[in-house]
């Protein structure tokens, strides 16, 4: 990715902290004109995206008779593939607004690309409910407006809770990740030429650096963290209630929704550690993305595998402490069922893979980093997997049982949300800085000093 | 350093400094000598610069806190105005249910919340602002930071020279 016009830093340089007019150079740079690397990784993701829509006009065409649905399980690959992606979101949030509350100031670093995977996940999310519809273009039915009708949506009802969660967390993320920028685009307006001076002009919307502009806008900053912290915790909850308030076995649990906003934050930081490994070698960032940036994503994964373990622990015990033969039978079924196999990709990745971290030689190599997080994103789409297909196959009663696999018409389309994603981050890291200019220059001592202070 | 003649015309002028210290000194110089609208860019927030300038707190709280309470009304009211709209018994819970309504009213805090959020901070902040700020240089989004000062002919020469001792790399008009 135009790794001619980035030179490596050496290994001096990497541990040498970077000065202000290095660091607008280094991050502007990234912007530079795509290489082949890039245009190639493109052509690949619009390939996948052009099959996935293919896979779903298919699907628009001739029905959901097209893909592997089996009564009674019609909730299958979307709706994991939804919450799946929703999860992936969560770890923007925490780093950009909860590590901000904390004042963590390694986040500085890989907030940007966070915030951003964030924005495109949700984004990507929001397509699944959609895409799980027969009648996709009925889809607005769901939202409540006046219509003729006079019906209403039942705001009992957690789907529609969904509606407000999800719609309020892409526009609050989106709104914090484009705030964020302004700053950002602002450096790069006044380093542009043509076209693009023209177009970052706008999008900072004139901002000069003045005292007054920075003085509200730090004070917007921590209140759109205050408010994105509790919205992130919410959203995994409510998307947690679409399960737990329906009365099937194995989802009718009061703890999943600090078990579904841990495993959110746990594969989302493996997200993350999945795009920035990439990221910092194609931009030759080791000057910013530092090891101990990700040893500290690492240490996130393991606390929040560990919460998830715990969680899973718990809801074997609940089944067999509750004294519920239905609940019991599904978790004997979810281990030694006919879907074993999901069971053990899912045990096996977030609960046995994730404890190499505890070795701090594995966790300082980002190419076992690398290998980890994507075991990390695998396990837990199984997770969503095992909880929604499982739970439906082994229901009340014998007749009520069944077995569903995905077919390719949907594995198409979960591969074209993959391609949908990174087509929007490859978009991204080349219009905007992929790396917060000025909040990694907050963390470095201002020129004529040798301490950081600031905020 | 020589101080150049002052021009009769001039609105203000700027001082480029390289260090933040130098900017330090000289705001605090000349909010000492009276100087009370003063410009100051940063490629950077800091706090120090704010307690120079003896900034207020921002008004920006305001804004959160009215669409806060404002999204907070609007969710509830929405959600048990359309339930009592269409009295329709579902699960046998009563039509107005707060305990799930709490939801709506919470994502509707939110959102009203962080949208007035952002407008208190463009309407405070003048933006979006596209004409020519008096004083910006490119460089002040890279690595110098600058003070402008406004005034009489008397003022704006005491100003360049105190810029000047402060450490000020170059003074120009505006």
């Amino acid at each position: 990715m135009a790794s001619a016009a980035l030179p490596r830093p050496d290994a001096e340089l990497v541990h040498t902290p970077p000065t202000y007019a290095e660091v607008n150079r280094d991050i502007i740079r990234t912007l530079d004109p795509p290489g082949r690397g890039w245009f190639i990784g493109m052509g690949f993701v619009l390939m996948g995206l052009a099959f996935g829509g293919f896979c779903w006009y298919r699907q628009l065409r001739y029905g959901l008779g097209v893909t592997g649905y089996e009564p009674p399980i019609f909730w299958g690959t979307y709706i994991t593939t939804f919450v799946f992606w929703v999860g992936i979101a969560h770890s923007g949030t925490l780093i950009s607004a909860i590590l901000f509350l904390f004042r963590s100031g390694w986040r500085s670093a890989v907030y940007r690309a966070s915030e951003a995977m964030t924005v495109f996940a949700v984004m990507t999310a929001g397509l699944f409910p959609i895409l799980h519809l027969g009648r996709a273009w009925f889809a607005y039915w769901v939202a409540p407006y006046p219509n003729f009708r006079g019906v209403w949506s039942n705001f009992r009802s957690p789907l529609v809770w969904d509606i407000f969660a999800i719609s309020t967390y892409l526009t609050v993320s989106a709104t914090f990740l484009f705030m964020g920028l302004i700053p950002d685009v602002a450096a790069i307006r006044d380093q542009a030429l043509g076209w693009r001076k023209k177009l970052y002009s706008v999008v900072s919307l004139g901002w000069k650096n003045s005292d007054r502009e920075w003085h509200h806008f730090m004070r917007m900053y921590l209140f759109l963290a205050a408010l994105s912290t509790p919205l992130v915790l919410s959203v995994h909850s409510v998307v947690s209630w679409d399960f737990a308030m329906g009365i099937v076995p194995g989802w009718h649990a009061t703890i999943f929704a600090p078990y579904f906003v841990a495993g959110a934050i746990f594969s989302g930081c493996g997200m993350v550690i999945t795009i920035l490994v990439p990221l910092r070698k194609a931009f030759h960032l080791e000057r910013y993305l530092q090891i101990r940036h990700f040893e500290n994503l690492a240490k996130l994964c393991l606390l929040t595998s560990t919460i998830v373990a715990y969680s899973y622990a718990c809801e074997f015990f609940i089944a067999w402490s509750s004294g519920n033969a239905y609940e019991r039978a599904t978790f004997y079924n979810r281990l030694f069922g006919p879907y074993w196999w999901g069971a053990l990709i899912m045990y096996g990745c977030n609960v046995f893979v994730p404890l190499l971290l505890w070795s701090k030689k594995i966790r300082t190599n980002l190419t076992w980093l690398f290998v980890i997080s994507l075991f990390i994103n695998l396990g837990m789409w199984f997770e969503r997997f095992v909880i929604i297909v499982t739970g439906l196959s082994h229901e009340f009663e014998p007749w009520q049982w069944g077995y569903y696999t995905p077919n390719w018409n949907e594995l198409g389309i979960v591969a074209g949300s993959f391609c949908w994603f990174s087509m929007w981050f490859l978009l991204f890291i080349k219009f905007f800085p992929s790396l917060a200019i000025s909040e990694i220059k907050e963390a470095l001592p201002p020129p004529g000093r040798t301490e950081a202070g600031g905020h | 350093m020589a101080t150049p003649p002052v021009s009769a015309n001039r609105a203000g002028v700027v001082g480029v400094f390289g260090t933040l210290d130098g900017l330090l000194l000289a705001a605090r110089e000349m909010k000492a000598k009276g100087y009370a609208n003063l410009r100051v860019y940063s490629p950077v927030p800091h706090p120090e610069i704010e307690q120079a300038l003896e900034k207020p707190v921002s008004p920006v709280r305001l804004f959160t806190l009215i669409g806060g309470l404002t999204g907070c009304s609007l969710g509830f009211a929405y959600a048990i105005s359309t339930s009592l709209d269409w009295e329709l018994i579902v699960g046998g819970k009563p039509i107005v249910s707060l305990p799930p309504f709490i939801v709506i009213g919470f994502e509707c805090t939110i959102l009203i919340g962080a949208l007035m959020t952002v407008l208190g901070m463009l309407l405070n902040a003048k933006l979006p602002k596209f004409g020519r700020s008096p004083g910006y240089d490119a460089r002040f989004s890279n690595d110098k930071f600058g003070i402008v000062a406004f005034g009489g002919p008397q003022q704006l020469a005491q100003a360049d020279a105190l810029m000047r001792a402060a450490g000020a790399e170059e003074v120009r008009d505006v």
